[in-house]
């Protein structure tokens, strides 16, 4: 039986309708793709994840719609949010609070809460007062460089999950359910990197703010559905080239949790920098490589988490010089001419971070420069000011 | 005479860290190993049973703090780069370092031959130490103690700790001294942490006595000072808890209160429990606040965040690394906001406080996020409104004196007239 989504794949949709529908998902705060989905699968349940990384497969094989919780951006008014959160704490965490307290997340029966940060974590136990009756698990995943400690704990960890996440939804997978979920998210990680792999190659094509949209699109999609509309824009990027523009390529660093406000990501992109690479949404695409379908599903799972070569701020660094090379390599990988950090205000791990990546990038002589927003940000004349003179500078003295 | 047995404990905790400077300067020269490690899960028995020195970043962040250095070293590390909006204890102890590693108490501090990473109940210590590892270039070893999410320690996660402790810790420990595992030595050393521990949770829990002859937040900070940093399983230790049990013993028969900044506080008004840090830099001003108003403080959470004993843990000789693990999963910042939330109110209760308050310091995640679901919470468990300031740990931009009195103020005012309302 085809989904909506493969029917939307076949139809030859045209970039702007692919766009249209993701900015649709994307503004509805209420969810409306997840409460359609749960009305048209009765025995189906949804279960949201906050930043960064979440074993989706493990929700998705118990029979749950796996949801990014990403917060409500701009497109919020915060009324009861403030009233959780000093003014020094970042923004996210007031609007996931504002939107499960209006009643937007009434429909989540569980909510993983991933060892991002202590904001995140402490919002675990805050949820398990003011929601009782839903399952919140703190997803605590491994920081030890030794390997074999790693997986072993991680599987645990999962296989915990998978049990929990079972006796809520009344579905335990087996192992071939298992499999079947991570094969599908090895499909949505591999429709994520062609994506990015083809904005990096003709960023004229896929401007970030389309790639983005349909992206967060994805956070709520069912993977089938995401997949096929992902299709359809590649699609349609084929069908219709645009003309590539003497723009700056820049690498945005920073943004892997609270997500910036749609308006900074054009604001950047108009200013004349094609965004070639970024951490954006990071943890659709944290494990790098295909998770294997065989042998046991969850150590699988958690040895692809454990080998994976996924650098960012909320692991651990083993290598004393990762942190020194990360822009580096990331620059070179993405044939970027300059770095942007673009970072949450009161964001501990992306602010703690920047100071070692940004001598990293300095001493290779890579342009960099830093600023912060907040998801709800209205103001863009002074980031557009920023990254278009940052965008001169490297045109001008030929990094470029 | 209490006076001069206060002044024993005083002097000898003055000596003790003046001693253990001293080797930590001498350590080049002397060939001590110099381990730097945290405060919440430090794993000290363990450092020391390899002949090795601990030093605490932390601690040296709010020395530098009361003696009025870290607004300079904070602003040092920002003009390097680090952002006005991180923990200031790190930025204080880039500072300190960039500065020439001055310490706090005059002494040159010496490298680190070993970052001891014990990452528990905090994400900033992930990035201080990897901050660190960059300046000093030396061994770092990651020790990841899993946080108790659904308020207990899981036993898979103790089986974790374990396995880290002898497949990483122990090897670093081994390589970076020389010397080989040994624990029987060990074993010694956690006799001695829970000697001392017994003592130091008689000298806490006297805060249920009227009047209390402890200040359990502005006073027990120095008195958790030694075994929250190098002296846990030291007879130094040993001795020091043992001389300050007296002294609180003494005060309590007498029927006295704790010395505060304006002279001995007999006659105590109000009895408070505190949730989260003091701020340093103004810290003697900041307790005259409450001790201009009579007001005492009889348990607090923040004097938990090196270990929580006083609901029974002790270090058990018996299970040596087994015991570590339980240590490092219990420090306070590990716990959920749940389990936080019981400690409060079960203080509030035990202790028979009048009212608690809530400092929420803007460096601190870890502690911070929540607190204002935190007062909610215990206010309605326990019918008692809470008072909530704000303000930082050693950062001297973020101290307003004059609102947190005039909050304080207003605070005991309602204290008051809640008791007219009771017994009118
Ligand atoms: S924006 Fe940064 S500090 Fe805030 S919740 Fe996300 S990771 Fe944590
Ligand atoms: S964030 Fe809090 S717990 Fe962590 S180092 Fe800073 S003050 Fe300590």
């Amino acid at each position: 039986m085809a989904t909506r989504g493969e029917d939307a794949g076949r139809q030859a949709l045209t970039r702007a309708a692919v766009v249209d529908r993701a900015r649709e998902i994307y503004d509805d705060l209420d969810f409306g793709v997840v409460r359609q989905w749960l009305a048209e699968h009765p025995g189906g349940k949804a279960g949201g994840y906050l930043p960064v990384y979440a074993p989706r497969e493990v929700l998705h094989a118990c029979g749950f719609l796996p949801v990014g919780i990403h917060g409500g951006g701009d497109r919020l008014e915060i009324i009861r949010g403030d009233a959780f959160y000093q003014s020094y704490i970042c923004h996210l965490p007031r609007s996931v609070i504002e939107l499960a307290q209006s009643g937007r997340l009434d429909m989540l029966s569980a909510v993983l809460f991933p060892s991002t940060c202590d904001v995140i974590r402490n919002l675990s136990g805050m949820w398990k007062l003011l929601y009782p009756d839903v399952y919140v698990r703190y997803i605590d995943v491994p920081q030890t460089p030794d390997p074999g400690a790693a997986v072993d704990f991680w599987a645990g960890e999962l296989e915990r999950l998978a049990r929990d996440l079972g006796d809520v939804s009344g579905h335990e997978p087996g192992d071939d359910e298992l499999r079947q979920s991570i094969a599908l998210y090895n499909d949505v990680r591999a429709m994520v990197r062609t994506l990015y792999a083809v904005r990096q190659e003709r960023p004229w094509d896929v401007p970030t703010e389309e790639l983005y949209l349909l992206l967060r699109a994805g956070e709520s999609l069912p993977p089938e559905e995401f997949i096929a509309l992902a299709r359809g824009y590649l699609a349609a990027v084929e069908a219709e080239p645009r003309r590539p523009r003497d723009n700056s390529r820049v690498v945005i660093v920073g943004a892997f949790c609270e997500q910036p406000p749609l308006g900074l990501i054009k604001s950047i992109e108009r200013a004349g920098c094609y965004i070639v690479d970024d951490d954006f949404l990071l943890g659709n695409r944290f494990l790098t490589h295909d998770v294997p379908l065989d042998g046991d599903p969850l150590r699988a799972l958690a040895a692809a988490f454990v080998r994976n070569d996924q650098h960012t701020s909320v692991l651990y660094e083993i290598d004393p010089l990762g942190k020194r090379r990360l822009m580096r390599d990331r620059v070179a990988a993405a044939h970027a001419h300059g770095v942007i950090f673009a970072t949450p205000s009161f964001c501990d791990p992306a602010l703690l971070d920047q100071p070692m990546l940004r001598a990293g990038a300095e001493d290779a002589g890579i342009p960099c420069i830093a600023f912060k927003y907040a998801e709800n940000s209205g103001q863009f004349q002074q980031f557009r000011e920023q990254a278009g003179t940052f965008s001169d500078s490297i045109k001008l003295w030929g990094a470029a | 005479m209490a006076t001069v047995q206060k002044d024993r404990s005083m002097l000898l905790q003055k000596e003790m860290i003046a001693n253990h400077f001293a080797r930590l300067e001498q350590a080049p020269e002397t060939g001590e190993k110099v381990v730097y490690t945290f405060v919440p899960g430090n794993l000290t028995e363990l450092i020391r049973s390899f002949g090795a020195l601990p030093m605490l970043p932390e601690i040296n962040a709010l020395q530098s703090g009361m003696r009025k250095q870290s607004g300079d070293y904070i602003a040092e590390a920002e003009r390097a780069g680090h952002s006005e909006d991180v923990c200031t204890y790190v930025k204080c102890d880039i500072g300190m370092m960039r500065s020439g590693n001055i310490g706090p108490g005059g002494t040159k501090l010496p490298k680190p031959d070993l970052l001891l990473l014990s990452y528990t109940g905090c994400y900033t210590f992930m990035k201080w130490f990897e901050l660190l590892r960059e300046e000093y270039q030396c061994p770092t070893v990651m020790f990841h103690v899993p946080y108790q999410g659904d308020g207990v320690l899981e036993p898979e996660h103790r089986r974790y700790m374990l396995r880290q402790l002898r497949e990483q810790v122990i090897p670093a420990l081994e390589k970076v001294t020389g010397r080989r595992y040994d624990e029987d030595r060990l074993r010694e050393h956690l006799v001695r942490s829970a000697r001392a521990e017994d003592d130091l949770v008689a000298v806490l829990q006297a805060g249920k006595l009227r009047p209390s002859p402890i200040d359990g937040y502005f006073g027990t900070v120095y008195y958790v000072g030694p075994i929250f940093s190098a002296f846990r399983g030291t007879e130094e230790g040993v001795e020091y808890y043992r001389a300050l049990r007296e002294e609180v013993d003494e005060r309590a028969a007498l029927g006295l209160g704790p010395v505060t900044p304006d002279g001995p506080l007999n006659d105590q008004k109000y009895r408070l429990v505190v949730e989260g840090p003091p701020n340093w830099t103004s810290f003697r001003d900041f307790w005259k606040m409450f001790s201009d108003e009579r007001a005492v403080v009889v348990a607090s959470t923040y004097t938990k965040v090196g270990g929580t004993y006083d609901f029974g843990f002790r270090h058990d000789p018996a299970d040596p690394l087994g015991t570590l693990a339980d240590y490092c999963s219990g420090c306070y910042t590990n716990l959920n906001l749940p389990s936080r939330i019981d400690m409060l109110v079960r203080y509030i209760h035990e202790y028979q406080a009048d009212g608690f308050l809530i400092n929420s310091v803007k460096s601190c995640n870890s502690f911070s996020a929540g607190q204002l679901m935190i007062l909610r919470e215990v206010e309605k468990r326990t019918g008692i409104p809470g008072a909530f300031i704000e303000s930082d740990l050693v950062d001297p931009r973020y101290f307003s004196a004059a609102n947190i009195k005039n909050r304080l103020e207003s605070y005991f005012q309602m204290i008051d007239a809640r008791r007219l309302g009771k017994t009118a």
